[in-house]
Parts: structure tokens; sequence; C-alpha cells
């Protein structure tokens, strides 16, 4: 294998550069900062005052414009994690093992936003707060993977090896993702199958679910940027006695 | 890519993989156990434990729900369109039942055949609507019910 076959893009390799990374970050930023704003603001005022009730729900339905995009948000927030991790691992990035430590409490917050908002959608209309269905149980332990994360990368002294570690329990906790998608297909379960999915159109009419692409959207958008900002504090942070960051600490 | 990294390549490919299969074939042998309920035809057949607390899940037989004028007590049928089981409660329902629902309850199957439920939840379906909509598709009769697989899985 010639050893100077470049495998993926350029900026790739160029992402290996901790100064490069930051800089891009903070070029791409307001891209997603704006249009999470606007879109959040739009999203929740359309969800809230003009969307319409739900037949059966009435307005305790509308909950959904939160827990839908959170609960999407805290999956992709975990696939990101693990890819960050893996390629951490396998072309020792730093840049990747940062990427992989942001990600972790992000999507943390938003498993505990599903969660919360779904326990408070539950009582009114399941007449529960929780059940330990397959749907629930698995997002709880998405929940427990974010936190058992954190905890792991916190018990190192190392940097390096605490990314090594961390990536290896992602990867390993990879596995639900795919549960917590189809466990509603695969069994029994009090919660309903899926708001949205790819391939179909959404059962519901248009005035319900484009505000909720709508969230779904800003979500990310919102995602991009939390995860930007902390990136790029702890590219700095870990950074600290490069020459590039002392310039940039003096210049402000 | 330079052997090291494709060595480090198929060490994660084969945890994410052998996890993945590991896992796989766990939930397949305990599927029958991660169902939350049972539905009327597998409480019927018998495959159902007696005498012991289970989940049912089932759709409220249209026309089925009687209750006591004098008590909070009320039965009603439950069905997965291919066997129904008579369930009865005392207490307060969820807002959301009413016939033609989905719902799961939890309970006791007694001598008579009767399914004796200490709890009653909804089961809603992802056909979000607006009232007005919901109206005319009752008047048109094409109001999405739900399908018999979703609680026979």
């Amino acid at each position: 294998m010639a050893e100077n076959k470049k495998w993926m893009p350029r900026w790739f390799y160029q992402m290996a550069s901790p100064r490069w990374s930051y800089e891009i970050m903070g070029k791409l930023m307001p891209w997603f900062a704006i249009p999470a704003a606007v879109l959040l603001v739009l999203g929740i005022a359309w969800a809230l005052a003009f969307a319409p009730q739900d037949y059966q729900q009435g307005n305790s339905f509308r909950i959904i414009y939160i827990h839908v995009p959170s609960a999407i948000l805290a999956q992709s927030c975990y696939m990101l994690m693990a890819v960050a991790g893996a390629i951490g691992l396998i072309w020792k990035m730093k840049v990747a093992d940062m990427v992989a430590k942001s990600c972790a409490p992000i999507g943390a917050t938003m498993a505990i936003l599903a969660l919360a908002t779904g326990a408070i959608w539950g009582k009114p209309t399941w007449g529960s707060w929780w059940v330990w269905d397959a749907r629930l149980t698995s997002m709880l332990i998405l929940l427990f993977l974010y936190l058992g994360v954190i905890a792991l990368h916190s018990a190192f002294e190392s940097e390096a090896t605490a990314a090594q570690a961390t990536a290896v329990l992602a990867l390993v906790g990879l596995v639900n993702i795919p549960i917590i998608k189809y466990s509603v297909e695969w069994w029994n379960t009090l919660h309903q199958p899926a708001t949205f999915t790819l391939t179909e159109r959404p059962a519901m009419p248009a005035e319900m679910w484009v505000p909720l692409l709508i969230m779904v959207i800003g979500f990310y958008c919102f995602f991009a940027v939390s995860l930007m900002m902390r990136t790029r504090n702890e590219i700095i942070h870990r950074e600290r006695r490069a020459s590039w960051v002392r310039e940039l600490i003096e210049k402000q | 890519m330079n052997p090291k990294r494709k060595q480090r390549l198929i060490i994660v490919l084969f945890i994410v993989f052998g996890v993945g299969i590991a896992v796989g074939l766990t939930m397949f042998a305990l599927s029958q156990n991660i169902n939350l309920f049972y539905s009327p035809t597998q409480i019927v057949n018998g495959e159902a434990p007696e005498h012991t607390r289970i989940r049912a899940g089932g759709m409220v037989v249209e026309g089925s729900v009687t209750r006591d004028p004098n008590s909070l007590k009320v039965s009603f049928g439950m069905t997965d369109y291919a066997e129904s089981v008579t369930v009865e409660y005392t207490g307060i329902l969820p807002d959301l039942f009413r016939e033609g629902q989905g719902i799961v309850a939890q309970g006791v199957m007694d001598e008579a055949g009767i399914f004796q439920a200490s709890e009653v939840l909804a089961k809603h379906d992802e056909n979000y609507m607006p009232p007005e909509v919901a109206e005319a598709l009752e008047k048109a009769g094409n109001m999405p019910k739900p399908e018999a697989e979703e609680f026979n899985k």
C-alpha cells in the first residue's frame, strides 16, 4: 500500500491541525448561529401559537415540538461522538478526540430533555409518567451511556488515554442506537411509532409537521453551534502552550 | 492507509460488529420478555402466564364499554381483531380512553376468563391531526384505526 496515498479528502487531514480547526470553526459558527436563532424562534412561535391542536390530545400534543427534536438530536449526537471517537482511535487525531469529548455533555442534555418532556407528555396522554417499555428503557440507557462516557473521561489523568477509553465505550454503546430506533417496530410498546421517517411522508398534516421540521433543523443548527463552541474551548485549553494560542490571547 | 491505521480500523469494526451481533442475538432470544404486553390472541391461546400480574394490550371494542352507575367500575372488550378479552377495571381512566382506542392494561386473568385490571394506560398512534380533519375523516368513515400488528409483534 502506497504510504503517501491519501484516503480521505484534504480537509480531513487539515482537521488534524488544531489551529486550522479552531479557525474554520470560528468562521463557520455564524452560519449556524443565525439560522439556529431564527429557526428556533420561528418554530416555537409557530408550534405553540399557530399549529392546530390534536383532535385527541388537545394542546398537550404541542410538547412534541420539543420532545421529537431533542430525541433525534440525542441519537445523532451519540453517533457523531462514536464516529469522532473511532477517527481518534484510528488516525490518532487530537481534534477528533476533542470533538468526541465535547459531544457527551450536549448529548446527555438532549437525552435528559427528551426523557423529561416524554414523561410530562406521558402523564396526561397515557396516564403514566414512566413505563418500562423498550423505547423508554433504551432511551434511558442512552442517557446512562452519555453519563458513563463523561465519568470515564474524567477518571483518567491523561487526555490521550481518556480519549481512547471513552471512544471504545462510545463504540460499544453504538449498538443501542438501532435498538432505540426500531424498538417500536420490533416489540410491543406503549410508545407510538416514529413521527418522522426518511422514507415516508409523516402521518400528520403539513400544518403540524412543517413547524416540527423547522424545530428539528433549528435544534441541529443549535447543536452545531454549541459543539463548535465547546470544541474551540477544548482546543484552546489543550493547546495553551502552543505559540499560536499565546499570540491569540495576547492580541485580545 | 498505513498498516497501523488499517489494523486499528479493523479493531474498531470488530468492536462495533462483534457487539452488534452479540446484542442482536441476546435481544432475539429475549424478544418475548422485551414486549411490554401480551395481545388478546396470546392470552386466549394460553401463551400468557396465569395467576400472575401481566400487561395486556389491544383496542377497546366499539360499543363494549359499560359503566356501573353506582361506582367507578367499568367493563369493556379488548381486541386485536383476531381474539378478544373482557377487561374489568375500577378507577379513573386516562383522558384518551375511548372506544376504538389502543390501551395497555395491567392486571390478572381471573377464573372466569375476565382480565381484572389494576391500571389502564392509553396508547395513541402517530396519526396526529387537527379536530376539523378528524371530524371530516370520521364523517367519511376513513378514520385511521390501530392495526392488528400494532398489538402482535
